[in-house]
């Protein structure tokens, strides 16, 4: 039984460590909100009436009649109230109105979203200080009224808020006042430094404590302490015996505790195995007394024995006080290694060691030494070390075994992540988890590596889970050209274009003129030698070549003795060739159609294309509109200097290594309210200044505005 | 009233000058002397009036004074643009926005207009750096310009000047061609018998000569030479396209390349921005060089036979061809048939010459005619009869033209334009047949390459005489140079861009989806959309037998057939519809309800 309870425990605890569950307060007074379902009110159920809370009215005769007619026609008046709406409706009315607000909240960020869009360029972080001259508010802002009119004015401005002979200290002034001088910053730097280099080898020196394995020196640290600890608690007595009192009510409690329990009894499953065992095996004798030993001590009364898990739990590791129960600070609740090992042990092996830690004595050391090399053999064999185990000895039902299993699996995936952070912290997490388990130096048997939750918990996270890739499909829009009917070309006479009149051109240094005459005879020359090669037919033969090769042909479909007779020099008829001849649409007239003495090629210039911009962007609706916005050059061979540094400015520029923070909110509402603010000082204003103080509003700063108003009004009116 | 502000103004300027003190200079003292000589006459003789004067313009004073006080800025803002300036700097024009625009799209154009406008308002006011203004030759009266001899010119003008007439005689390796570079500091002479030689023409420093023992039939200097100070640090090359092949070699005359994928050229030209030499073979071909990777670019077959006049287009760097049959062919290396043809001459084209702007093309043939085409409409503006033909042209920065007929060097005003010309500009004659004529860029210089050598002939008005320092500077030092490679090198232009229209990049392709996919597998060789062939899977237990994988297969070809027709038929049937609905309509619409009494 006590083995059963002590597993039971521990698992609760282990639970509480992983779920830390708030624990419900019961009620015991009213307060301002009563719940319904504590605190009772005297006279439940009776009827509240109208007339109980406004008998009174009645009575009283400051009140008008007609509220008191209508009371009382209310208190006649048998209507119920109306059903309240269900929650599904109310629910959406009120998610109705949530949106409503929100959508007000986050539209005012709508203005300057869009301000921010539109912007050429910005300048990030937003704002800036900016590190030239200062604005003139900056610099006014030491500025101090003197003359009773600048004092009058100032009022006007400020209303009663701000006093007028308020010292106001300059932002550097008062930076300067904070800062400390440099001795005592030294001094206070020095002093740190010694804090720091204090604290650090004080955990150094824990650290190297903590790493000892040799229980020994555990030994004699925990008698020590035992005895520190007596002493501390004689002159608690002395000098505060309200602690003591305290410290002996913690006492009282756990022996109280262990009273009622019914652990350390010999009464659980594996004591009446050991009982039975008992008779041939000395070792198994030896643990049921020790058990029976560790309840003796546990119960004495006069020397008040401790054994509160939770004051364990709080107090840490090194202050608790257990120099009552011997048996468990032997067991060395600082070593974690010594914890994790003997969980495992073999029933022997832990028998040994509980009977060492019974006799405390210094002889065994040799076997102590071999004990601790097997443990940990062992300990590297076993891998997860921190699970609680399900022995099989256990006389649980069937359900909490599960639970417990289910525990272990969360708890080794945990561990998992854990260990992943380093080793230093699984040990630490270790012993926090072997602190807890006292009970499970004593539980022996079996360990279950992995139950069947944990295979399950593995199969959900192997399970591939099949990704379905969409796939686009590609869809090409096929566009129809239709092009207005071919037209018949015009002839065009070649010749005429090609004997434009030509002008003679007079020639100083030509020997003779060329006459008329002659020249008619320089052309009939001409005209005999180039008589053999006609240029222009055979330019036109060209022309009307690449024409030809331009036109689409004709697809010809039509079988010759197809339904009708075929043979040699038939021809198939005029339906037929009407149709199953195939034409396709003309292309668009050439370029050259009116050209009669040039061929232009009509092929299209794939190079170019490629570097061509094939679809519009975005705000554009027609070509011509973004052909004509970059049609001027951005390059600094057709621009200025300026005017090329202005067009290839960047959109974002960020200040290197400067945080740029998200916008804050009162970054824009401020300037808003201040604006707003200026306007309201202008309605306390006198007429008079009232406008002048609006013409200059338009151009300067408020402050500034104020010191000039000084200068104006100074002048006789 | 208008006639009277004018005049006030004028006082009060003329008051505000001298009331100003100009800083005291060494000459004005013989001025300021001489004006204090007069001034005691002037005082003198209005003495009795002077006193009463001194009081007027006190008390005006005193009244500016005040005014000056409450008076604003009597001209504000900023200083008005000249609307001819602002003309010159427009690019394009502007856009309206729509009536029912959207909101961003409205944006979007006003941030443009205005950016642009800006550009160009700031181009404007900037032009005023360029001050220079070239000047012509003017005759007295009933004097021809063209009479003027250049040995009179040079006497005529300053020393500098004068030395830009020369002549080189070199009559034993037969006539010259001839390039300038770029900057125009840089002369490449060669022989058609050998001879090719670099010269400082300026400082008539020789860089290099040489023969290189084999005919030569163009010379062109690809970079800029340097002068004399930096010559051995640069690497300026020139190429020559010799009897069989092109070759290139350094400034000092040493080859670095001998480029035998170009044979038999016998013209070349250099397209600076895209780094490109262009060649036209005896053999027909059109080969296209990239001199800043050694690669040739792109080799076209003409079929037009031997290509012995070549010009290009500064504008959009294509380049012309004139061929035997009196056309004239455009051509792109992005394209293997020529971009335009036409026909200019009854006889063989025997030269081309392109204008700076890339405007007007003018061309001389066998025929003896001179024609002055418009190459953006490709229509002939006008054309003149020259008796002895043109053998070759060249046309300057500022648009002269130079004619070379005969032994004549004729110069030509005012032929880019419709008017038609009567009378040269500038003539010269000389010794030997003319074979070759450019233009020195950025000076008034036409030089001539002939039979007994080379002559530099001054031509007042020729050259532009404001230069872009960054892009041409004919003064750039050592290190100006090096950063200006560098910077054309980044800037190179692909050869893919090179077309008729150059700001065809800035366009929207408006070519359908199709077009594209297509040009897409012609480029790529395969269908990058393609559907994957359906590829059964191997299955086991025997069912994975050759005759199972066909009928698998053919399965999913049924399937896939199937959807096709019921696409169709799904297609055909709504076509139907419509058709249908639209015969109902005509003839609901012919129905009126007088339809019924109708027999």
């Amino acid at each position: 039984m006590q083995n059963e309870n002590l597993v039971q425990i521990s698992f609760f605890n282990q639970l509480m460590l992983v779920h830390p569950r708030k624990k419900q307060n019961e009620r015991s007074e009213a307060s301002v909100q009563v719940s319904e379902y504590f605190v009772n009110a005297e006279g439940t159920g009776d009827k509240v009436n109208l007339s109980d809370l406004l008998g009174t009215v009645e009575k009283t005769s400051g009140a008008s009649n007609k509220t008191k007619k209508q009371l009382r026609n209310l208190q006649s008046s048998k209507e119920t109230l109306e059903l309240p709406l269900n929650k599904q409706q109310t629910e959406k009315i009120q998610r109705g109105i949530a949106y409503e607000k929100t959508t007000a909240e986050v539209s005012c960020w709508k203005n300057i979203i869009l301000q921010n869009q539109k912007a050429e360029q910005m300048v990030f972080p937003l704002n800036q200080e900016s590190s030239g001259p200062k604005r003139v508010e900056q610099v006014v802002a030491g500025w101090k009224v003197q003359t009773p009119l600048e004092q009058e004015i100032f009022r006007l401005l400020h209303g009663s808020r701000q006093p007028v002979n308020d010292p106001v200290l300059t932002p550097v002034e008062e930076q300067s006042l904070k800062a400390m001088s440099l001795e005592e910053a030294k001094i206070r730097r020095a002093e740190l430094q010694k804090a720091r280099a204090l604290q650090s080898y004080y955990e150094a020196k824990a650290k190297r404590e903590k790493k000892i394995k040799s229980k020994k020196y555990h030994k004699v640290q925990n008698k020590a302490k035992r005895k520190d600890f007596l002493k501390q608690f004689d002159e608690m007595v002395k000098t505060n015996p309200e602690g003591a009192l305290e410290e002996l009510k913690k006492m009282e409690l756990s022996r109280m505790e262990e009273r009622m329990s019914l652990k350390h009894q010999n009464s659980g499953k594996w004591a009446k195995s050991k009982a039975i065992m008992a008779k041939y095996d000395d070792s198994a004798r030896k643990a049921m007394q020790e058990q029976l030993q560790m309840n003796k001590d546990l119960t004495q009364k006069m020397v008040v024995p401790s054994d509160d898990e939770h004051e364990s739990i709080e107090e840490g590791l090194e202050t608790v006080p257990d120099f009552v129960n011997d048996p468990e600070t032997v067991i060395d609740p600082v070593n974690p290694w010594m914890r994790g090992q003997l969980t495992h042990e073999e029933p022997e092996v832990s028998c040994v060691t509980a009977e060492e830690v019974q006799t405390a004595e210094e002889e065994n050391e040799e076997e102590e030494i071999i004990g601790e090399f097997e443990r940990k053999r062992k300990l590297s064999e076993v891998v997860e070390e921190d699970v609680v185990e399900v022995s099989d000895k256990e006389e649980e039902d069937e359900d909490e075994e599960e639970d417990v299993s289910e525990f272990n699996t969360l708890f080794r995936l945990m561990r998992s992540e854990k260990t992943r952070e380093g080793s230093n912290q699984t040990r630490g997490g270790l012993n926090t988890a072997g602190e807890e388990d006292e009970e499970g130096l004593l539980s022996e048997g079996q360990i279950r590596v992995r139950s069947i939750e944990d295979l399950e918990v593995l199969d959900e996270v192997v399970e591939p889970r099949a990704i379905e890739e969409p796939s686009a499909p590609q869809t090409a829009a096929a566009e129809a050209t239709s092009e207005p009917p071919h037209k018949k070309k015009r002839e065009i006479n070649l010749k005429e274009v090609l004997t434009k009149e030509a002008k003679a051109v007079r020639l100083p240094f030509l020997p003779t003129v060329v006459d008329e005459e002659e020249r008619d005879e320089q052309i009939s020359i001409i005209k005999e030698a180039f008589a053999g090669d006609d240029v222009i037919s055979d330019f036109i033969k060209d022309k009307s070549r690449q024409e030809a090769a331009g036109r689409p042909a004709v697809v010809d479909l039509t079988l010759p003795g197809w339904g009708e007779w075929g043979g040699v020099g038939l021809k198939p008829p005029r339906w037929k060739r009407k149709r199953f001849r195939i034409k396709t649409a003309p292309p668009p007239p050439r370029q050259d159609q009116k050209l009669p003495d040039v061929i232009i090629s009509e092929k299209r210039t794939a190079s170019v294309a490629s570097h061509q911009v094939s679809q519009l962007p975005f705000p554009f609706q027609n070509t011509a509109q973004f052909e004509s916005s970059i049609r001027t050059p951005i390059g600094s061979t057709w621009n200025t200097q300026t005017v090329v540094k202005n067009m290839t400015k960047p959109k974002v520029v960020t200040k290197l290594g400067a945080i740029i923070e998200p916008m804050v909110k009162e970054d824009f509402i401020k300037s808003k309210t201040t604006a707003a603010g200026d306007l309201v000082f202008l309605s306390n204003c006198p007429k008079k200044i009232n406008f002048i103080i609006f013409f200059l509003l338009q151009t300067l700063s408020s402050i500034f505005v104020v010191s000039l108003l000084g200068c104006l009004l100074n002048v006789p009116t | 009233m208008a006639a009277v502000t004018p005049e006030v103004l004028t006082s009060t300027h003329v008051e505000k000058m001298k009331k100003k003190k100009l800083p005291k200079r060494y000459w004005e003292e013989t001025e300021k002397t001489d004006q204090s000589q007069r001034r005691p006459e002037e005082e003198q003789g209005k003495a009795g009036q002077n006193q009463n004067k001194s009081t007027v313009k006190e008390k005006s004073l005193k009244r500016k004074n005040g005014e000056s006080l409450e008076k604003k800025d009597p001209f504000p803002g900023e200083a008005p643009i000249p609307q001819k300036q602002l003309q010159k700097f427009q690019r394009g024009k502007k856009c309206k926005v729509p009536a029912g625009a959207r909101e961003r799209l409205k944006e979007a154009i006003a941030i443009s207009e205005a950016m642009s406008e800006h550009a160009q308002k700031q181009a404007a006011r900037y032009d005023l750096l360029l001050p220079e203004d070239a000047g012509f030759l003017e005759g007295d009266e009933d004097e021809d310009t063209n009479t003027i001899s250049q040995a009179d010119i040079a006497d005529a003008v300053d020393i500098t000047s004068g030395s830009k007439y020369f002549n080189l005689h070199l009559s034993q390796f037969g006539p010259y061609r001839l390039d300038y570079s770029r900057t125009g500091r840089n002369l490449l002479v060669g022989g058609k018998k050998g001879h090719v030689a670099c010269i400082d023409w300026q400082t008539k420093d020789l860089k290099c000569e040489m023969n290189v023992m084999e005919t030569v039939n163009d010379v062109n200097s690809l970079c800029t030479l340097r002068s004399a100070s930096r010559w051995l640090h640069t690497e300026a090359m020139f190429a020559v396209a010799q009897k069989r092949w092109l070759y290139i070699y350094d400034s000092k005359g040493v080859e670095l390349h001998c480029v035998k994928k170009f044979n038999d050229v016998l013209r070349m030209q250099f397209l600076p921005y895209h780094f490109l030499l262009a060649t036209a073979s005896a053999t027909g071909f059109l080969q296209y060089l990239d001199v800043s990777i050694g690669k040739e670019v792109a080799a076209i077959c003409t079929k037009m036979g031997r290509l012995d006049v070549m010009a290009q287009n500064p504008h959009n760097a294509v380049i012309h061809l004139g061929h035997p049959n009196g056309t004239v062919s455009l051509w792109s290396p992005n394209q293997k048939e020529s971009l335009v043809k036409m026909l200019c001459h009854r006889g063989a084209v025997r030269s081309l010459a392109v204008d700076k702007t890339g405007t007007y093309m003018v061309t001389s043939g066998l025929d003896r005619k001179l024609k002055v085409y418009d190459i953006r409409a490709f229509k002939p503006l006008h054309s003149c009869f020259l008796p002895a033909g043109a053998s070759c042209l060249s046309l300057s920065q500022r648009g002269l033209l130079s004619a070379a007929t005969g032994e004549i060097v004729q110069v030509y005003q005012n032929v880019l334009g419709s008017n038609p010309v009567s009378k040269p500009y500038m003539a010269h004659r000389l010794r030997g047949q003319i074979w070759g004529l450019a233009y020195c860029p950025f000076e008034d210089v036409l030089g001539i390459g002939h039979g007994e050598g080379f002559t530099s002939m001054i031509v007042p008005g020729a050259g532009e005489p404001n230069f872009d320092a960054l892009d041409t500077n004919p003064y750039r030092s050592h290190k100006q140079r090096q950063e200006w490679e560098v910077k054309a090198l980044l800037e190179k232009v692909q050869p893919e861009l090179i077309g008729l229209d150059p700001g065809q990049l800035s366009k929207v392709d408006q070519a359908s989806f199709e077009q594209r996919h297509k040009e897409q597998i012609e480029a790529l060789g395969f269908d990058p959309l393609a559907k994957d062939k359906f590829k059964p899977r191997t299955k086991k237990k025997g069912r994975s037998s050759a005759g199972a994988i066909e009928k698998r297969k053919r399965k999913v070809a049924h399937e896939d057939q199937r959807d096709e027709i019921r696409q169709s038929v799904q297609e055909r049937t709504e076509r139907e519809k419509e058709l249908k609905e639209k015969s109902n309509e005509k003839k609901l619409g012919n129905k009126s309800t007088l339809d019924r009494f109708r027999k």
